[in-house]
């Protein structure tokens, strides 16, 4: 089953990704990360001291601001943001720093498809620029649909629109550890191949969803190889804002 | 291991209460090693639910349901309006989730609760099922706006649609063109996916004069008793009220317009009704939702406030009665899904499904035979 995408890519064939860090000079930490037309800046401060009501002082609090590109925020900037906080909750170690909150700020500059996939991924990588202490990093990726039974990887805005579903997958980032192979199973898989966060819209069979989420797995490896050349990349001797 | 046993000591010796409020984790956690529940449930069990039709009498269709002592109150108001141009033929649900105060300690007057905007979207997504018509609509109006707010842009456009072979060389006329193109497209797009589209009513049905008059559906969910598992009792309460919507009897007035009959009126009128008498809507592939808290290796079903904010991993499934999946929903939470998880709480969803469709025929019997 052949499928043609408009911009002549295969159907595992992610759109050009692209990003850089540490390009706020005010924020403690940024990152531009943009997936083909797609583009999302992230900006982090914090921690900073005291949490908000109804938040577990004994723990650091993460909060999320939402701005679209145009107008005003509605409903579903409030799911984004409340999906984007629960998963970068899940990711960092809020222990280290109780009772502080951190503050990460999303900007949408385009959107062309798989929008809150691309704030996760930028969100992440403003939080490491940050120095903020994580378990892991998050990968996330959106997986479509066809209505012929097809799952393509990473669509845009028009693909998007044409799809019978989609989904919208994060992974924990593979681990590189000196411990034996296979002692980080749960189960008998593998530690990345959990999900973090799960989102789906449109109908499809429970078949059509493990499929889409064994395809998301094997393209969340590269995504995760791309940000973790990317991080290494400029990590050492990057002290313009140390102090 | 020491705090282990010590807190394991302090359980023989303190109160239950105050071990409960001290050390909820552990307290929870000494239950799941027994595979049962504070309440008494099995981990797999979801507490025991109720569905009453017609609980709002000024409201077209209306239901109480209740989870354990989640309670949720869906109301239906049908008011008649028309038509957008693309959509000449549909009809228009509004969904809206409101959190009061009375709800939730959590819940402060004044400020609208962080849930509400989330389960109200995730509402409107599962029982709608075609959001991204609605974004392509938008595109296209976009595309339009963008047409019409230059004076030049029109022009050109003009001069494409009345004589497109002489104008060759300009840019404006190509930029023009190209927006016509993508307008085009994502009306084709609106098409498709409405044409596609397997949401539970059919908006068609909604319709009364096409391009005229349609039915516009404004759907008000208000949480009384917030006792966790939200979204599965809004859910519940939302398919209940559709399925005891009754449309009224609209009729045409002197000037033309539709108006709705009531009662008392309804023999006197001379003209003819547009619709003969009430009517039910046809509700296909109903969906219905079971949300699990995940925690280490347990899956609790249908968890109550108190466990939702001890073991923070939520997974929400929601399946059709046809068995499709129509969402699979984990917003974050520190335990990752893993396939079989995945499958388990899949399976768990299928058995709550049939209890529910049970409760669910049984409230709509129990109304006929009223």
């Amino acid at each position: 089953m052949e499928i043609d995408r408009a911009d002549g890519r295969t159907p595992n064939q992610l759109r050009p990704l692209a990003c850089s860090r540490g390009i706020l000079n005010r924020a403690h930490g940024s990152a531009n990360w943009s997936q083909g037309e797609t583009k999302v800046l992230a900006a982090v401060y914090g921690p900073k001291a005291g949490t908000k009501k109804n938040e577990n002082p004994e723990k650091a609090c993460i909060e999320v601001i939402w701005k679209p590109k145009t107008g005003q925020i509605g409903k579903p900037e409030k799911e984004y943001e409340m999906i984007l906080k629960r998963t970068l909750q899940s990711i960092c170690l809020l222990t280290v720093n109780p009772n502080t909150t951190t503050s990460v700020i999303v900007q949408v500059i385009n959107d062309d498809g798989a929008l809150l996939p691309c704030a996760i991924n930028a969100a992440c990588a403003a939080l490491v620029d940050a120095g903020i202490p994580l378990k892991n990093l998050a990968v996330a990726i959106c997986c479509c649909l066809t209505h012929s039974g097809c799952v393509i990887l990473d669509p845009n805005k028009l693909e998007e629109q044409k799809m019978k579903a989609f989904v919208y997958l994060v992974f924990p980032n593979s681990i590189l550890s000196v411990l034996p192979e296979g002692s980080s199973q749960v189960g008998g898989e593998p530690v990345e191949h959990g999900i973090i966060t799960s989102v789906t819209h449109g109908v499809m069979s429970v078949d059509d969803y493990l499929h889409c989420l064994q395809r998301g797995r094997a393209a969340s490896a590269k995504l995760s190889d791309f940000l973790r050349r990317n991080l290494q990349s400029h990590s050492p001797g990057d002290l313009s804002k140390a102090g | 291991m020491s705090s282990a046993t010590m807190t394991s000591d302090l359980s023989s010796e303190m109160e239950v209460d105050a071990f409960r409020r001290l050390f909820p984790l552990r307290f929870h956690e000494r239950h799941l090693q027994e595979s049962i529940r504070p309440d008494a449930r099995p981990l797999g069990k979801a507490r025991d639910t109720s569905v009453a039709l017609g609980a709002v009498a000024s409201a077209d269709g209306s239901a109480l349901a209740k989870i354990g002592c989640t309670t949720m109150l869906a109301a239906i108001k049908m008011e008649v309006m028309t038509p957008t141009t693309e959509s000449a033929d549909e009809g228009c649900i509004a969904i809206d989730f409101h959190m009061p105060p009375i709800c939730s300690p959590i819940v402060r007057p004044g400020r609208p609760a962080e849930a509400a905007p989330v389960i109200s979207k995730q509402l409107s997504d599962t029982i709608l099922r075609h959001v991204k018509v609605f974004s392509a609509k938008l595109f296209s109006f976009a595309c339009v706006e963008a047409l019409l707010s230059s004076n030049l842009a029109e022009r050109s456009v003009l001069v494409v649609l009345q004589c497109p072979r002489y104008y060759n060389g300009l840019k404006l006329h190509e930029l023009s063109q190209q927006l016509l193109v993508l307008s085009a497209s994502s009306v084709n797009n609106s098409l498709l996916a409405s044409q596609n589209h397997s949401g539970m009513i059919n908006l068609k049905e909604l319709s009364l004069v096409s391009g005229k008059a349609a039915w516009m559906a404004y759907l008000d969910i208000y949480c009384l008793d917030a006792d966790g598992a939200l979204f599965d009792a809004a859910l519940l309460s939302a398919v209940a009220a559709f399925s005891h919507l009754q449309i009224p009897v609209v009729s045409l007035n002197d000037d033309g317009r539709v108006v709705v009959v009531s009662n008392e009126e309804g023999e006197k009128l001379e003209k003819e009704p547009v619709n003969k008498e009430k009517r039910k809507l046809k509700l296909s592939s109903i969906p219905f939702s079971l949300t699990c808290v995940l925690h280490k290796n347990y899956i609790l079903a249908d968890p109550t406030a108190e466990e939702e904010s001890v073991m923070e991993t939520l997974l929400t499934v929601v399946l059709d009665s046809s068995f499709q999946l129509v969402s699979l929903y984990k917003p974050g939470g520190p335990v990752l899904a893993h396939t079989s998880v995945i499958q388990d709480c899949v399976a768990l969803t299928r058995q709550r499904l049939k209890e529910l469709q049970k409760i669910l025929n049984e409230a709509v019997s129990d109304m006929e035979v009223d």
